[in-house]
């Protein structure tokens, strides 16, 4: 136990104050509790998730922020939905955005997600995210980073204001 | 092994690569008998694919490939039936190769003989007389998805009941579906079916400059960009008989060992917290930040999608990087070990670990299993030790080793990897060649075959080349270690609980999007 407090206390803090504190008061004015954002990767390499990941990391420290990530759409204000939409996921991604409540804000997430990227659209693809479902924000990036989703995330609920 | 009935021991062609390797043509009795003489032999499946050469000799083609001892095995067998074009089957002696082939069915309409013919990258998302890799497929339609439901294997029993996951999964995961058949919570079988993120990618490689396929390679699998887009730039060199600037080489092999790292470290932490532990997550995925962010400065990348190119790598090093990458060495080594420590001797941890999701060595080997999962069960695999291209030539990598095949043992080798990563990342940056970081490559001669296999952090990841007229791609086949090692997954599940599900399946963290290209 020794060993975990130490490296604790060594790691310290690491997330940037000032930027979290106004992020989590404009969430909280939107929406006076946690977003909750569920992901959907519609068919993406894997990449865009990865930076996904990031976002929970103590750098960024969404949890801190006011947003968390949940298991059901239906609990969902965000869907932040990775692509190429494949074919084999285009279902399956409907039904998810037909499951999430109104307003279904929707972040696509990626050069893939926002136009298609590197694999555009063919018998395999959809191309775009908006392609398939409404999108309110797209965020370019192959991978985007942390901070850029962050921001494509902060940038939605702002227009909710 | 007969000698009439094996090509092993006649005509062999060179086959350009990375690794040696040698292709052989065999008719649908060789095919199967050379097959069987492999297996004997020892030989791991690494991959199967097809082609559709009617343009050029009026046949359908299929090709395996096998790691083996003295390096790459080929098998090339030429099927002159147009219209119902069929070939032995090698599930029986490989079972990977099951998927693989409903795969190419999927893809080129080329059947095995094998009694499962359920579409496994085609979710009757097109049409089932229309195969996207025939040369005369219209690549520009849209088809409608027709939705009906899979055929998973029906488990029965008294008390048996089924739960279906997926393919959208509760957490951040790739998508995938899962079908349990459980007694209580108890796992009797699990059944995987993969193939949703299929986008296309060999069609996409059909007709694409080469110059420019390294692109696509590193964005099959973007947390093994660096091991694709290399694999794919040591098969177009080959071919094209380009040998990479020895800097390019070392600066590669960095890339690929920072490919490792991110990956093992994010990993760890992952499953610290799965197994309940979620300090470790917090530790881990700081220390993968760490990575990432020395990454964006001396690589220009946070994942280095676009840094392997054609003929070495995109950039050089900037000045005073040396510095900055030891320093981040040091850092990783000693938060590394002591995070060992630390999960070694938490009782909490080491329960939910130790004896959880067991692939004893026998069926790993029955199997084919490659790369890390195979590692933690006994089996002694890694390119960079048993084939090693350059720099690793140079290097001497130690394969990792476990022998207990659970959780405990797959956690185990992502430490000692991430110990011989380190020790490999500082020897790279000591002895860095001076010179060029890249070489032109001029288009390569048309209907040239090359095949690069890297080391990846999963296990070896191999792009299959043949080029075309006027520096095109005309076929290109990848292949992620994933596609052997899925099927471990579902063994390793049986006799245990439900809820241990998503540390089991973290601890092999195999690929969707690689498998399904
Ligand atoms: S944008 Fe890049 S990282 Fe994201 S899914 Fe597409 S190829 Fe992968």
């Amino acid at each position: 136990m020794f060993d975990v407090l130490s490296r604790m206390v060594h790691t310290g803090i690491l997330t940037d104050a000032s930027a979290t504190d106004r992020l989590q008061q404009q969430i909280r004015s939107v929406l006076g509790r946690a977003l909750c954002i569920r992901q959907v990767d519609a068919g993406s390499c894997n990449g865009c998730e990865l930076e996904i990941h990031a976002l929970n990391n103590p750098y960024y420290n969404l949890e801190g922020l006011g947003i968390k990530f949940v298991a059901s759409p239906r609990h969902a204000d965000l869907l932040l939905v990775t692509g190429p939409v494949s074919v084999n996921m285009e279902e399956a991604l409907k039904r998810t955005y037909d499951a999430a409540p109104d307003p279904k804000l929707v972040v696509a997430v990626g050069d893939c997600g926002a136009c298609g990227g590197i694999f555009g659209t063919s018998y395999a693809t959809r191309g775009a995210v908006s392609n398939v479902i409404p999108v309110d924000h797209t965020v370019p990036g192959c991978p985007p980073s942390p901070q850029a989703i962050l921001d494509g995330i902060f940038q939605v609920v702002r227009s909710q204001l | 092994m007969h000698m009439a009935t094996t090509v092993l021991d006649r005509t062999r062609t060179l086959l350009a690569g990375n690794i040696a390797g040698e292709r052989i043509a065999a008719n649908a009795e060789e095919w199967v008998a050379s097959a069987t003489a492999l297996h004997g032999a020892g030989a791991r499946l690494l991959t199967l694919w097809g082609t559709d050469d009617r343009d050029r000799d009026r046949c359908f083609r299929i090709y395996a490939a096998w790691l083996h001892a003295a390096g790459l095995v080929v098998l090339e067998h030429a099927i002159e039936d147009r219209t119902h074009p069929t070939y032995p089957s090698l599930a029986e002696l490989f079972p990977a190769a099951g998927r693989m082939e409903r795969a190419v069915y999927d893809l080129l309409g080329i059947a095995s003989t094998a009694p499962d013919r359920r579409g496994w990258l085609r979710h009757n998302g097109w049409p089932e007389d229309v195969f996207p890799l025939r040369r005369d497929f219209d690549a520009t339609r849209q088809h409608a998805v027709q939705s009906l439901p899979y055929a998973y294997v029906e488990v029965e029993g008294d008390g048996v009941h089924e739960i279906a996951v997926g393919p959208v999964h509760a957490g951040i995961i790739e998508p995938g579906g899962f079908r349990f058949s459980v007694v209580g919570e108890k796992v009797l079988r699990l059944e995987e079916r993969l193939g949703y993120t299929h986008k296309g990618v060999a069609r996409r490689f059909q007709g694409m400059p080469q110059a420019s396929g390294h692109k696509l390679a590193a964005r099959l699998s973007g947390d093994s960009a660096v091991a694709f887009s290399w694999a794919w730039c040591a098969a177009l060199e080959s071919i094209a008989g380009v040998v990479c600037p020895p800097r390019a080489a070392a600066l590669r092999g960095l890339a690929l060992e920072h490919e490792r790292l991110a990956n093992h470290l994010g990993d760890l932490g992952a499953l610290g917290n799965d197994a309940g532990f979620a300090f470790g997550l917090t530790q881990f995925s700081r220390l993968k930040e760490d990575l990432l962010r020395l990454n964006a400065e001396v690589f220009s990348a946070r994942y280095l999608m676009d840094f392997v190119v054609p003929g070495g790598v995109a950039a050089d090093l900037p000045r005073l990087a040396s510095d900055r990458l030891y320093a981040l060495y040091a850092h990783l080594e000693l938060a590394a070990a002591e995070l060992r420590s630390i999960y070694d001797e938490h009782a909490g941890v080491q329960d939910r670990f130790r004896e959880t999701g067991r692939l004893d060595r026998d069926t790993a080997v029955r199997l084919g299993a490659l790369g890390l999962a195979a590692r933690a069960s006994g089996i002694a695999n890694d390119l960079r030790a048993d084939h090693p291209w350059a720099p690793y030539d140079r290097l001497d990598a130690q394969s990792a080793g476990q022998n207990g095949g659970d959780v405990a043992a797959r956690v185990q080798v992502r430490f000692d990897e991430i110990f011989e990563s380190l020790r490999l990342c500082r020897m790279l940056l000591a002895e860095l060649p001076e010179g060029p970081v890249r070489t032109a490559v001029d288009a390569a001669e048309p209907y040239g075959m090359g095949i690069g296999v890297i080391e990846g952090w999963r296990g070896p990841v191999a792009m299959v080349l043949e080029t075309g007229p006027e520096g095109t791609i005309r076929r290109c086949h990848a292949h992620d270690a994933s596609a052997q090692n899925w099927p471990l997954l579902e063994y390793a599940i049986l006799g245990n609980l439900v809820p241990d599900f998503p540390l089991i399946n973290k601890s092999f963290n195999l690929s969707y999007s690689g498998q399904d290209g």
